[in-house]
């Protein structure tokens, strides 16, 4: 199978190669017009056909590894040391993507599949897609290439074949660790689809913004790719690493975000593209940026620039990827300058209070926020060119830096929305307004009644303030956007006599992209209402003996028992704790700790019970070796549930947006009303 | 007058605002286990576990059980903040520290995003304001004598007497 896998990537890489040298040499020739031997036309399809083979020979290597994994095939180090016998199968599966080599094989994979379904759908513009599958080819000639003789998935062990692996990490075994790292990927690669069209659409000075529109599709499904895989790993870090948070500001978790934000960026700002033909370049360069952070994510987690707690896969392949920065940086810069004459704004903002000036703002804080994040993630290396030596950028540098600016960033979540393209009346401005601010102070002041006292306690720690104002912000967000969408509902119903629902429903069909948005935005205020809840954790630990109590927030803990277990692949301890509210016991829960055999390493199975307002989180610490009594510790975490609602919403959100719209023939046909009634003032805004 | 008035009432409530809430800021929570809190998620765990050591959970860590030890001992010998922060960074290193200081170089780290931020921002509104300018003066007529010439011929040719 190593030799079968082997050959497999050996030929997908000559086909990349084959489909970037003659899709190359085929434009070269078709934009030139220069005779040649064999039609342009051809080649280029040769070329596209060669880069749908590459797909099958990625798939076949693919094959292969999984195929190894799951039959123990030992004599592949990659598989000794990522796998082991008792291995479940789901994690057999897993080994894929839980070491170095395996997972740039996905990424081969992802990026092969992504390129097959792109070369299949050429018809839609064959030129266009032509640039874009040529440079899909030298994205796909470098990953096979690291993966061919950098970090190759199939060498073979030297010496004996061992009787059994090293087991894979137990970090990793769980079931998010199943599709986190494959959703994270996919979003990762599958910016390199809009990042081709972008290059080639400026290469080919593309006419128009039909490419964006054709990007589009492919722009939303990467970016929904990523905001899945980065919520998955925050949940598999708060179930699975037994800190009681989330998110710790750890450079891989960094690396995946600043992607996301440009990516993000780059969503609104097409818009403006779209509608009004504005901010070409500053999209050609979005887009350059956000496929550069891919790159430069990939660098930082597995080159060991910088020290993180994910540092699973370290190895000296990130010289390969300064290079493949450096080359895609140069491409980037020489092609803009070449074409930026193309690139040239049919329009400039004509008003500081319009709707293209909030994804002006918008635009601003999402690379401010993107900037904060990488500045604090190099400054350690900064630091010790600088000074010698190194210092610790952590969590307290991104609290008190990135979180005002996200509050900024939540306060045009809810502000775009209300302001009409171009321009505005102070007037209307004053009328959309009325209700969210009201909403605003509301919050205020009802987090004052019923929230910690004395009332200083808001102001005295920055938790507390920044909690307050989020709070407030997502109440006037939420009302903003709620407020809108129902006047535009009322408008429908008034003008079909159709019912409210019935008039959402039929609203959100007639602009999937913008309701669905406003769903994304939703989501995100949810979010932003659960991530400050963190500012009132409280938690305890205790060493608990038979019947011994401990208690956090409403809740008593009873320990009922505590003992061991274990099966081929760890042993385990575990407590059985009672808990009771007001008295009266509600549930049980078993935190339990694990020692994997494999690998002898320690790992805690977090208990937790959600419910709305908060999260009991209870972790079993370890064993009080004088006493051999488990030491408990319970942290009551509140609205954490509702971060993960948020990303629901975000995720339906996505799936509306991706809906196409119903078209105005169409929407008339749905409303039983006679074609004069056709005026539709909330939908004049766009998007 | 009267807008003055109105300014200057508005200038003195929005001194009054900013005054409470810095007072309100200068109040530190002086409560020892809250202070133990904020101090644990000041360092970082030295074991090389890259958590912060308030949040180190690690069963058996070698350091952050002596670690929080020694930062209990250090409150209970009434050392400040300042003093304790200098302590661990002199025994473990910079590394332990869990943000740069506000010294030195280290202090760049803290300026720079809001340096970034602002001129960002000033550059936003800047180029929005130029934009916006450029087009009203693109919008307005021209009153050149050729223009004025021109009109004159329409309104002769037309018979309107009505201005532009």
């Amino acid at each position: 199978m190593a030799t079968f896998g082997s050959l497999a990537l050996l030929i997908g890489l000559a086909l990349a190669a084959y489909n970037l040298f003659a899709g190359g040499v085929a434009l070269r020739l078709i934009a030139t017009g220069q005779p040649a031997p064999i039609s342009p036309e051809r080649l280029a399809d040769t070329a596209r056909r060669a880069g749908i083979a590459v797909f099958i020979a990625v798939t076949a290597a693919a094959f292969a590894l999984v195929y190894s994994a799951l039959t123990n095939d030992f004599s592949i180090t990659y598989i000794m040391e990522h796998s082991n016998r008792a291995l479940d199968v789901k994690y057999k599966f897993a080994a894929l993507w839980s070491g170095q080599e395996g997972s740039l094989l996905l990424w081969c994979w992802l990026l092969a599949t992504y390129g097959f379904v792109l070369r299949l759908r050429h018809k839609t513009d064959v030129k266009l897609y032509a640039y874009a599958g040529t440079i899909m080819a030298a994205i796909q000639v470098f990953f096979l290439a690291v993966i061919n003789f950098a970090a190759p998935p199939f060498s073979l062990i030297r010496g004996d074949i061992p009787a059994d692996g090293n087991g894979l990490n137990p970090l990793l075994q769980y079931p998010e660790m199943v599709i986190h790292p494959p959703m994270l990927y996919l979003g990762y690669v599958g910016f390199s689809v809009p990042f081709a069209f972008g290059l080639g659409a400026l290469m080919m000075r593309y006419p128009g913004e039909k490419w964006i529109k054709i990007t589009r599709v492919w722009t939303l499904v990467t970016w929904l790719f990523l905001t899945f895989g980065i919520f998955l790993g925050m949940h598999w870090a708060y179930a699975v690493l037994g800190w009681g948070g989330y998110w710790g500001w750890d450079p891989v978790e960094n690396a995946s975000f600043m992607p996301w934000l440009t990516g993000t960026a780059f969503m609104h700002s097409v818009m403006m593209q779209e509608k009004r033909g504005m901010m070409k370049s500053w999209n050609v360069w979005l887009i350059f940026s956000t496929f550069l952070l891919t790159l430069l994510g990939t660098t930082l987690t597995r080159g060991g620039l910088v020290s993180s707690v994910h540092a699973f896969a370290q190895s000296s392949i990130a010289t390969w990827f300064y290079v493949a920065m450096g080359v895609t940086l140069a491409v980037c810069i020489f092609t803009y300058i070449l074409q930026r004459d193309h690139l040239k704004s049919d329009h400039h903002l004509e008003s500081l209070v319009s709707r293209e000036s909030s994804f002006l703002f918008n635009n601003l804080v999402l690379l401010t926020a993107c900037f904060v994040i990488l500045w604090g993630t190099l400054f350690p290396i900064l630091s010790e060119y600088v000074q010698g030596s190194k210092v610790t950028v952590g969590a307290p540098f991104y609290n008190r830096v990135a979180v005002p600016i996200g509050i900024f960033l939540l306060f045009l979540t809810g502000v775009g929305p209300l302001l009409p393209w171009r321009a505005t009346s102070l007037k209307a401005v004053k009328r959309n307004f009325i209700v969210p601010s009201i909403a605003l102070w509301v919050t205020v002041v009802v987090c004052f009644i019923f929230g910690p006292r004395p009332l200083s306690t808001w102001f005295s720690e920055a938790g507390y303030f920044y909690a307050l104002v989020a709070f407030a912000m997502s109440a006037s967000v939420f009302t903003a956007i709620a407020s809108e969408f129902l006047r535009g509902a009322g408008v429908i119903a008034k003008q079909t006599g159709k019912n409210l629902a019935a008039a959402m429903y039929l609203l959100t069909r007639r602009n999937t992209r913008r309701y669905g948005g406003y769903l994304i935005h939703i989501g995100v205020v949810i979010i932003v209402v659960g991530l400050a809840g963190a500012a009132f954790n409280k938690n305890t630990e205790k060493e608990l003996a038979l019947h011994d109590t401990m208690s956090v927030g409403p809740y008593t803990l009873e320990c009922v028992g505590f003992t061991q277990d274990s099966n081929a692949n760890f042993n385990s301890d575990y407590a059985l704790l009672d808990v009771y509210q007001n008295g009266k016991k509600q549930f049980q829960m078993a935190p339990e700790k694990r020692v994997y055999l494999a690998s002898q390493q320690p790992q805690t199975m977090v208990a937790v019970h959600s419910v709305l307002s908060w999260d009991l989180y209870v972790v079993f610490e370890g064993t009080n070796p004088d006493t051999g009594q488990p030491i408990i510790k319970a942290f009551l975490n509140p609205l954490v549930s509702w971060i993960w609602a948020g990303v629901v919403l975000i995720v339906a959100g996505t799936f509306i947006a991706l809906v196409p719209s119903l078209t105005p023939a169409t929407a008339a046909l749905r409303v039983s009303v006679p074609q004069t009634v056709h005026a539709e003032p909330v939908l004049k805004g766009g998007d | 007058m009267k807008a003055m008035f109105r300014n200057r009432k508005l200038f003195r409530g929005l001194q009054a605002a900013f005054l409470a809430v810095a007072v309100c800021f200068s109040i530190g929570a002086t409560d020892a286990t809250a202070r133990y809190d904020k101090l644990s998620h000041q360092f970082m765990c030295s074991c090389g576990c890259g958590q912060v050591l308030g949040e180190c959970n690690h069963v058996g860590c070698p350091a952050s059980p002596v670690q929080l030890a020694e930062l209990k001992v250090d409150m209970t010998n009434g050392m400040g903040d300042k003093e304790i922060m200098d302590s661990f960074a002199a025994k473990y290193g910079a590394t332990v520290l869990a943000a740069p200081t506000t010294t030195g170089f280290n202090l760049v780290a803290w300026i720079a995003p809001f340096a970034v931020f602002l001129a960002a921002l000033l550059g936003t509104i800047l180029l929005v304001r130029h934009w916006s300018l450029g087009k009203k003066q693109v919008a307005e007529p021209a009153s050149t004598p050729e223009m004025n010439a021109i009109r004159d011929r329409i309104r002769r040719e037309t018979g309107s007497e009505g201005s532009f």
